[in-house]
């Protein structure tokens, strides 16, 4: 017997459900990925043509061996005590020239944050976690420092800031303005970390 | 009022719900195109180490990656278990950086050769001989620019 009216409509009222489903399931697998980590600057492998002289006492060596124990100014020192021994160097102001520096002057340590280096040395065998550590630390050292000067000046974080003007979607307007106090800071603290393998001339 | 409730209600067709499925349709082949499982075929092994003073890289057309670590388990049997490097989909010796570093700076629009970042994944576990070799490599072709990628660790408490 023929069947009158065709086939029978197939129920579509669950294929939203279906959709859905998938549509969480992707929804929530998604990562829109960032990568985040450690900005550093690597010096040229040309020398510079004239020679800089740098006093001892502006430098501040930390050298790692390769059980990650911590050599800070030929001194044995603690991971936890780092940042606060390299906070002390960056703010000492010995020469009396840095009207922001809250440091003991010491004239031993170094004379002004401007001319201040960080020099981070490391054994070949040391694991590249306790390095990363470490430069987290010296980095850490500069923000903290940052930070002070700025919510001096601004009453932001300086953290902040640099977030604000380093993300696209802040209005080109805000940009101009952030980056003017954001160069100001980093001008006060310049991140002098320097991580050449060579040695130091004295 | 009565006469007033009955023409209100009549007046009031439910919504169609048909193109329902269509829009969620529309929203699902969003998702599953832009979703990415992973860029690349990692042959090494890739924990990252945590830090907490991190950046963000937001400008991702300016990077290039290299990642180091020990290579994956049926890698082992040819590359050995010391942190190897990968650039792109294949394992490669120091030499190779300064090259791929070279050409992929070439393809990219000339406004953006001077900004570029080279991205270093680099496993915990490497050690640091092999890292100042790609170190220096990177120095050599002028490409200064450097980021160590971290995952970032909830700030510590003290």
């Amino acid at each position: 017997m023929p069947r009158r009216g065709g086939p029978p409509e197939v129920n579509a009222g669950s294929m939203a459900d279906i959709a859905f489903l998938l549509l969480i399931f992707f929804l929530v697998t998604t990562t829109i990925e960032t990568d985040s980590g450690l900005d550093r600057m690597l010096p040229p492998i040309e020398p510079p043509e004239e020679d800089v002289v740098i006093k001892q006492k502006n430098i501040f060596t930390v050298n790692i061996n390769k059980n990650g124990q911590l050599l800070a100014e030929e001194e044995l020192i603690d991971l936890k005590d780092l940042r606060e021994a390299a906070m002390a160097f960056l703010d000492n102001g010995g020469d009396g020239t840095c009207n922001y520096c809250k440091g003991r002057k010491n004239p031993e340590s170094s004379d002004n944050p401007t001319k201040a280096i960080i020099s981070l040395k490391n054994d070949r065998e040391t694991k590249y976690a306790t390095y990363i550590t470490v430069q987290n630390e010296l980095v850490g050292a500069y923000n903290e420092l940052r930070n002070r000067e700025s919510n001096r000046l601004y009453g932001v974080d300086f953290t902040e800031m640099e977030a604000e003007y380093l993300n696209p979607e802040t209005d080109q307007a805000i940009r101009d303005e952030l980056k003017e106090k954001v160069e100001r800071i980093q001008g006060l603290f310049p991140q002098k970390l320097s991580e050449a393998e060579t040695s130091t001339s004295n | 009022m009565i006469r007033f409730k009955a023409r209100s209600s009549a007046s009031l067709p439910p919504v169609s719900t048909a193109s329902l499925p269509d829009i969620v349709f529309m929203l699902l082949f969003f998702f599953m195109t832009v979703t990415t499982i992973q860029e690349k075929d990692l042959k090494v092994l890739n924990q990252l180490p945590d830090a907490t003073e991190i950046k963000k890289l937001e400008k991702k057309d300016r990077l290039i990656y290299i990642h180091i670590g020990p290579p994956e388990q049926q890698y082992r049997s040819v590359y050995g278990t010391e942190p190897q490097i990968q650039l792109d989909d294949s394992f490669a010796r120091v030499s190779d950086i300064g090259p791929y570093v070279l050409q992929k700076r070439e393809a990219l629009p000339a406004e953006l050769r001077s900004l570029v970042t080279v991205v270093l994944k680099v496993d915990e576990k490497a050690g640091m001989g092999l890292i100042n070799d790609v170190k220096q490599e990177l120095r050599k072709v002028n490409a200064l620019k450097i980021n160590y990628a971290t995952i970032e660790k909830a700030a510590q408490g003290d």
